[in-house]
This record gives structure tokens, C-alpha cells and sequence, in this order.
């Protein structure tokens, strides 16, 4: 499949690998003997009810939340050495712009930040300016974010975190504040980017249909504690567009992981 | 053709909110209309008031009269004005700067805002009246006290705004300076200074116009020359209406700054 890279051995590159990996929060245990693998240049969606740790799954695998047991690997490296390398962005659920500072240095914050801490800041072959012309954002590069939609705004935290090229991107709810049409068409636009780019995505979401249209596997979690249910593969034609949805195939996968949804 | 596709085009409803009409000249005029006309009209019932009850001009002078000792005495005035002027200035950065740092030391240190926190609230319930003597006894009667009185006063509203502008950083910005492995002046420089200069703004007019409170108290106490030394002669000379002109002089002065302040914020804090 487009994106993923065959290793010699035959089997596939792994951008993130989790082996029994747990989080607690003082008493509670957020999430419980995780052990996955991600392959390089896949897009996963992460499905679950709330409280099942969705958003601490992406918190530890970009080392805002260290494991209490078992082990985290970002391409073979420690999350702490893939973070200092850039190779990891988080889309948060809002998206987390600083007003004061226009879409364009928005974009450019990443490059400035860390230079104190001596890391070497990986330059992305796209500019800011291209990025934000990538996500249609052209001639808007000097807006405050005050001045901008809900679904603009997210769309800079999206070239934001492109700009140092990262491997991994992670995107907590991205899209969950935004009205439908806006969402059909990010999804969309995240879709070609992810193409475009190779990158692997990690994508938490609370719509059924959205873990559907957008991921190639889903990985549906439990709550109580958070562990994994399962991983369902999602075998639909590329590229991926939003008639889908109309589709019997697409019916099937959103009934299937309905039903698992409602008795985790 | 299926009935999608004849639907018609939808609208953008990615598109930006539409900026604000601006309003009307007409609606300008009659916003300040309606403040002035009323000023105008409570001037005018203290006016045909006075000489209707026949008031002595020493219990309360006719606003022609307050206006009239005014054009008179401009000279005297601004001569007492400017010494006023510099004390609120000088008084107002003081305070606002010795605040600011102190703010700054309290959120990168839990340890020194428990220790000095509780001595900045009981300095804050000091009237200022009262601690103002002790001060002129400690700094003698130059400038240094009467700019620490006025400093004093700003101090604490800035303190507080201050501390909470620095805490104000979304939890979110401060999870994405992580990933992005940002160093704790990196955070302070670009993220919570930044974010805390709209609560600074609140502060800083605050205190400009209670800055000038301060420097009329420290004048109260002493002193030859300054609004406030008028202000204690005037009264006790029985020249009420150069009191009252001086009084308006005052508030002009705090209005003039905190004009500046407000200025300064429509400036600096366009977001």
C-alpha cells in the first residue's frame, strides 16, 4: 500500500511500537498494557468511549506523559530523542494558536522554539509560507488568529506542525469543534496532505464515520482501564473521498465498530 | 445526472467572520452627545442652584466663578501642576516595575510568592493615608517618599493582574512548547509575557489614575509645592474656587494618563 516502505527483512517500517506500555495518573491507570505497532506512513484512527485514554495514547507517544511500565519506540529511538529531532507534531483540539502572533508566525514557531536548548531544528522542504499555501491559507499569511474561522484556524495548527517535516503526527480531535462541511472538507485536505507527504498519522476521533473515512486501521480502545479492544482494518479503495460514506462497504465497517463501541 | 450533483454549490461556510460595520458618524455624534449634554445640564442646575440659594462662594463656588479663578490663576496652577505630574509619572513606572519583576519571581518560584505574598496583601491594607507620614519620616520630605507613595499605590493591582497574566497560558500552549522542547525563557519570552499584557493593560489604568491619588496624599504631607499642597492651602485660605479649579486640574491629570494608557493598550494589544 502508498506510503508504506517494505525493509529488506520483508516485513514492514515501524514508526511507532508500544510493548506493554501503561500510564497512571497517582492511583489511576489511564491506560493499561498497551502493545502495538504502527507501521511508517500508515493512518490510524483511534476510536473508544470517553475516559478510555484516547488523548493520553497520543500524550505518551510524544513524551508529554512518560509510561509507568513497558516501553515507547518512535522509529527506533526513545519518544525524548524523537521529540529533540522534531520527528513528532501534535494537532491539539483547539488549535492552540497564539493570538498575539499572525498565521504565518504561527507557522514559524516551531522554528524558533528550542534554539535555547541547542537542538538542531529540522527545516521541512516546504517554507511556511508553502505550507499555509498548501492548506489553502494563501493571502491570509498575516491574519491574527482572532480574525480567522474556527476551521482556518485549524488549518494553521495543521501547517504548523508540518513545518519541521515530522514522521509522526498526532491529532487529538482536530476537527471536533468544526460544523460538518468544514470537517468533510479538512478530512479531505488532511488526506492529501498525508498522500503528499508519507507521514503516519495518528488521529483520535469521536466520529464513527470520520475513524472510517480517514483511517487505514482503527484501533478501538476500552475504558476502565484504557487498553486495546481491537485493531480493525479498514479495506477501502484509495483515495479515499467522502462518496464513501455512501457506500455499503463503508456502512458495514461504521455498523461493525458501532456495535464494538457500545459494549466496551 | 444524479439529484448530488445538481445540488447547488454550497456555501463557504469555512469563511471568515465578516468585519464589523462601521458605525455611523451620525451614532458617534450622539454617543457623545448624550454624556456631554448631561455634564452640560448638571453644570448648569449647580450654577442658577448657587445663585438661587444665595451659597457663600466659600462653601461652594458658582462653576463660572471656578472658571473664571482658573483662567486667572493658570500660572499658579501649572506651577503647581508639573511637580504633580512627575511625581504620578515617576511613581506610576516605579510601582509598576518593582511589581512586575516581583510577579515575575512569584511564578517561577512557589517558595517566594508563599514567603512574600502575605506581606504584599498586608502593605495593600495599609491605608495610604496612614502609611503615607511614616514614609516622609523614612525618605524625608524630597521626591523619594512622595513617588514611593504614589508607587505604592499602583503596586498592588499590578501585582495581582500580573501574576494571574502569567498564569493565564492555555494548558495547551504549554503541552505544544513541550514537544517543541522550549526552554523556560523561551516559554516566558514568547508565550507568557505575551499572554499576560492584557491583564497588565487592566492594571496599568488602574493604576493611572491612582498614581495621581498618590501624589496629592505625599503632597498633603509637608510639601510647597504640588496639587495637593494647593489643595490643603486653598482650603484652609478659604479660596474655594481656586480649590475647585484645582480639584478639576487633578482629575484632569488622571484622565490625561490614563488616556495614555489606554493609547499605549489599543497599540500594543491588538489581538
Amino acid at each position: 500500500m502508498e506510503g508504506i516502505v517494505q525493509d529488506p527483512r520483508g516485513g514492514r517500517h515501524i514508526a511507532a511500537s508500544l510493548s506493554g506500555a501503561s500510564v497512571t495518573f497517582g492511583s489511576f491507570t489511564a491506560l493499561s498494557d498497551i502493545s502495538l505497532e504502527i507501521g511508517a506512513g500508515e493512518f490510524w484512527t483511534i476510536l473508544g468511549p470517553s475516559g478510555c485514554g484516547k488523548s493520553t495514547m497520543l500524550r505518551l507517544v510524544s513524551d508529554l506523559v512518560p509510561p509507568a511500565a513497558g516501553t515507547v519506540e518512535i522509529l527506533g529511538k526513545s519518544t525524548e530523542a524523537a521529540r529533540l529531532a522534531r520527528e513528532i507534531a501534535f494537532v491539539f483540539q483547539d488549535a492552540t494558536l497564539l493570538p498575539w502572533r499572525s498565521a504565518l508566525k504561527n507557522v514559524e514557531l516551531p522554528l524558533e522554539m528550542g534554539r535555547k536548548r541547542g537542538i538542531d531544528i529540522p527545516r521541512g522542504e516546504r517554507t511556511p509560507r508553502e505550507l499555509l499555501e498548501l492548506v489553502g491559507l494563501k493571502g491570509r499569511e498575516d491574519a491574527l488568529p482572532h480574525e480567522l474561522s474556527g476551521g482556518m484556524r485549524q488549518r494553521v495548527a495543521i501547517a504548523r506542525a508540518l513545518v519541521c517535516q515530522p514522521r509522526l503526527l498526532l491529532m487529538d480531535e482536530p476537527f471536533g469543534a468544526l460544523d460538518e462541511m468544514t470537517r468533510d472538507r479538512l478530512n479531505m485536505q488532511l488526506l492529501e496532505i498525508w498522500r503528499e507527504t508519507g507521514v503516519t498519522c495518528l488521529f483520535v476521533t469521536h466520529s464513527i464515520p470520520e475513524a472510517v473515512l480517514l483511517g487505514q486501521k482503527v484501533l478501538m480502545l476500552r475504558a476502565h482501564p484504557g487498553r486495546v479492544k481491537e485493531v480493525v482494518e479498514i479495506d477501502l479503495p484509495e483515495p479515499r473521498n467522502v462518496e464513501l460514506r455512501e457506500t455499503p462497504e463503508f456502512n458495514r465497517y461504521s455498523s461493525y465498530l458501532r456495535k464494538s463501541l457500545e459494549d466496551c | 445526472m444524479t439529484a448530488t450533483e445538481s445540488l447547488p454549490e454550497t456555501v463557504d461556510a469555512d469563511a471568515a467572520p465578516e468585519p464589523r460595520a462601521p458605525s455611523l458618524p451620525i451614532r458617534r455624534l450622539t454617543n457623545a452627545a448624550v454624556p456631554l449634554g448631561t455634564a452640560a445640564v448638571l453644570l448648569l442646575i449647580w450654577q442658577f442652584g448657587v445663585r438661587y440659594f444665595d451659597v457663600p462662594t466659600y462653601i461652594a463656588p458658582a462653576p463660572t466663578d471656578v472658571g473664571a479663578v482658573f483662567l486667572e490663576e493658570l500660572p499658579l496652577l501649572m506651577r503647581n501642576f508639573w511637580p504633580t505630574f512627575t511625581v504620578s509619572i515617576v511613581g506610576f513606572l516605579a510601582g509598576n516595575l518593582a511589581a512586575i519583576l516581583i510577579a515575575v519571581t512569584f511564578v517561577h518560584s512557589r517558595v517566594m510568592e508563599r514567603a512574600f505574598f502575605p506581606i504584599a496583601v498586608f502593605i495593600n491594607t495599609i491605608p495610604i493615608l496612614a502609611i503615607a507620614p511614616i514614609l516622609v519620616l523614612i525618605f524625608g520630605p524630597g521626591l523619594t517618599a512622595k513617588v514611593v507613595i504614589a508607587g505604592l499605590i499602583c503596586f498592588f493591582p499590578t501585582l495581582v493582574n500580573m501574576v494571574r497574566g502569567l498564569q493565564s497560558v492555555n494548558p495547551q500552549t504549554l503541552e505544544l512548547a513541550r514537544i517543541l522542547s522550549a526552554s523556560k525563557s523561551e516559554v516566558f519570552w514568547k508565550i507568557r509575557l505575551p499572554s499576560s499584557l492584557p491583564f497588565l493593560f487592566s492594571a496599568l489604568k488602574i493604576a493611572a489614575t491612582t498614581c495621581v491619588i498618590g501624589a496629592i496624599v505625599s503632597e498633603w504631607i509637608g510639601a510647597d509645592v504640588g496639587l495637593g499642597a494647593l489643595i490643603i492651602d486653598s482650603t484652609f485660605n478659604y479660596r474655594s474656587p481656586l480649590l475647585y479649579a484645582t480639584v478639576f486640574l487633578s482629575s484632569g491629570l488622571s484622565v490625561l494618563l490614563f488616556a495614555s494608557v489606554t493609547v499605549a493598550e489599543k497599540l500594543v494589544v491588538r489581538w
